[in-house]
């Protein structure tokens, strides 16, 4: 469903800064994977989820979603199949428009952006009914400006926002790690159900270990820009956070061993 | 004292100048850029407007090439910045300065154009209206009021939500699959319509376009902006997008009655580009002043509390 082939990129080529951050990548992701991410600082997985989304140009490689080669479309064209949720909630949503208009906004992904009215009534009666889901209460807050919610809100609207339009494959990256322990929770636990969508692929960068092996169906873990482990199934089941360690010596701060 | 007729005639400026401050609203505070192609668009309008009246084109046609020059100068300002990277301000500058000599050849190599003997929209209408004296009000009030209304209709399409999204957050609307550049480029281009439809209003109102016209203006159109909005944010916190549109058009008329009350009163023509300045600087600076009265206060009243000694 997605391969991605030979991907490279180094920064600052040539150059005393010379970094290559991603060296001749190859994965594949099935249809419904929900895959975790795992990696010490500077590894390469937003690297990754960069060049996958278009945000930075690949050197080298190729990209194909459900068998479309996306490599040279521009990041905007790519966000047609692709969501994404950022790790700072600042980025996901437009802090000045309202929670309607920014789905409004979302909803309307793919489709033409002309003199229409921005919303209609249908669209916010769809909006009021799918934003009770979130159990958040922001179905009673639509008017609202976004500036007015809490991270956690935001980051639970952006996701929302990131599968209002169906994806082929949705990228989280670190999506929670700004937020408090039960937001974060929360909003996992809303990734988690989103997630279960079966013609879609889930790709989720985590800095907790734990996290990273109790959610989703498959773990990699990226070491100097490549993927050094990949796990599936049941060698996947038996993995604790502390043989991941013993396994791969991972020594880093930022990655919480609980 | 002010004469009635000289705050009718500042009525009547500052709403043709509140289309202009629309525009720098939309660049400065919908789009989060501050782009000083006005300087030269407002000019390039007035020249067009000017040039096509005097050789017979309908004053109201006329506007639409104004609006349409001033979009093209605008597009220019934002590709420079989008395709060559070089930064908004300079981008501004550049386009500015080469509008210069655009204008001037515009108005056939003179530095002025008047429009004694050629109809304009003004005159038209005050033909029209013959026992009416107020004719100008009534054109410049009629102008200004489609376009806000026009404006705010298309800020709330879905083509308005992305734009306005665009100066928010560049990376959510790319997320949403929407061309940001290309949002950059019809904001500016839009911005910069409006600016020189009401250059082009205006050399019909005065009846001549000049090249120095546009010098320091778009200080004149920040002006506007920031007293409009400061005063309606004195009644209530948040603003709903239309009364912001009307806040920007009532900054417009104040700040030319305040001018024309400041000459009336012994100022120096000369002075008014160093008390625009003055006016803008304040009121770009109530943000930091605020906060270092609170700073100030705090200090000298209690003792900082843990979040403020963290800082
Ligand atoms: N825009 C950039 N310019 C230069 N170097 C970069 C850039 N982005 C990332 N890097 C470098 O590439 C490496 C991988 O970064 P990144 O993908 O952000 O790592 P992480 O796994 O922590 O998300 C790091 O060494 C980082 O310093
Ligand atoms: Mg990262």
């Amino acid at each position: 469903m997605i391969r991605i082939q030979h991907l490279s990129k180094t920064f600052n080529p040539g150059t005393i800064n010379e970094k290559p951050a991603l060296q001749d990548i190859d994965l594949e992701l099935n249809r419904g994977d929900f895959v975790t991410v795992i990696g010490g600082n500077g590894a390469g997985k937003s690297t990754l989820m960069n060049c996958i989304s278009g945000v930075i140009p690949a050197d080298c490689g190729t990209i194909l979603l459900d068998g479309k080669d996306i490599t040279r479309l521009p990041e905007h064209k790519r966000s047609l199949y692709i969501g994404r949720v950022f790790q700072d909630p600042l980025k996901g949503t437009a802090f000045d428009m309202t929670i309607e208009q920014n789905l409004a906004i979302a909803f309307a992904k793919g489709k033409s952006h002309g003199f229409q009215p921005g919303i209609s009534k249908k669209e916010r009666e769809l909006f009021r009914e799918k934003l009770a889901l979130l159990d958040m209460g922001l179905e009673d807050r639509m008017t609202q400006k976004v500036s007015l919610l809490s991270g956690g809100q935001r980051q639970a609207l952006t996701l929302f926002m990131a599968i209002l339009v169906k994806p082929v494959l949705l990228l989280l990256d670190e999506h929670t790690a700004a937020l408090d322990p039960a937001t974060a929770k929360k909003v996992l636990e809303l990734t988690d159900l989103f997630a279960e969508s079966p013609d879609m692929c889930t790709l989720m960068i985590t800095h907790n270990m734990s996290d990273a092996l109790s959610h989703g169906n498959r773990t990699i873990l990226m070491n100097d820009g490549r993927i050094a482990m990949d796990i599936c199934g049941e060698e996947r089941d038996a993995m604790t956070v502390e043989s991941l360690i013993e396994a791969f010596d991972i020594k880093n701060d930022r990655m919480l061993l609980k | 004292m002010m004469s009635f007729s000289a705050v009718i005639g500042s009525v009547e400026l500052g709403l043709i100048y509140a289309i202009l401050a629309l525009g720098v609203f939309l660049s400065y505070r919908t789009l989060n850029t501050a782009d000083l192609t006005v300087d030269g668009s407002v000019v390039t309008g007035a020249a067009v407007s000017a040039m096509l009246c005097s050789i017979g084109v309908h004053p109201l046609a006329s506007l639409l090439v104004a609006f349409a020059a001033g979009a093209c100068a605008g597009a220019i300002t934002s590709l420079l910045n989008i395709k060559l990277k070089i930064e908004p301000l300079l981008s501004g500058i550049l386009v500015m300065l080469g509008l210069y000599s655009i204008n001037m050849h515009i108005m056939g190599n003179r530095a002025n154009l008047a429009l004694l003997k050629s109809p304009t929209l003004y005159k038209i209408v005050e033909s029209a209206l013959p026992g009416f004296d107020h004719s100008a009000l009534l054109v410049s009030g009629l102008f200004l009021a489609i376009i806000v209304i026009g404006f705010y209709l298309f800020l709330n399409t879905r083509l308005g939500y992305c734009l306005r999204a665009t100066g928010d957050n560049e990376y959510m609307v790319r997320a949403s699959g929407i061309n940001s550049n290309a949002m950059k480029i019809l904001g500016l281009a839009m911005a910069n319509g409006f600016v020189g439809l009401a250059g082009g209003l205006l050399a019909q109102y005065q009846s001549y376009a000049e090249i120095g016209m546009g010098t320091g203006i778009v200080v004149i159109g920040l002006a506007s902006v920031i007293i409009g909005e400061t005063i309606f944010e004195f009644f209530a916190k948040s603003i709903p997008l239309l009364l912001r549109l009307v806040a920007v058009c009532v900054g417009s008329v104040l700040y030319r009655l305040a001018i024309a009350f400041a000459i009336s009163a012994g100022m120096p023509a000369n002075d008014m580009k160093l008390i625009s300045a003055l006016i803008v600087t304040v009121a770009l600076s109530v943000g930091p002043l605020k906060a270092w009265g609170r700073q100030l206060l705090g200090s000298a009243f209690s003792k900082p509390s843990g979040k403020e000694a963290r800082q």
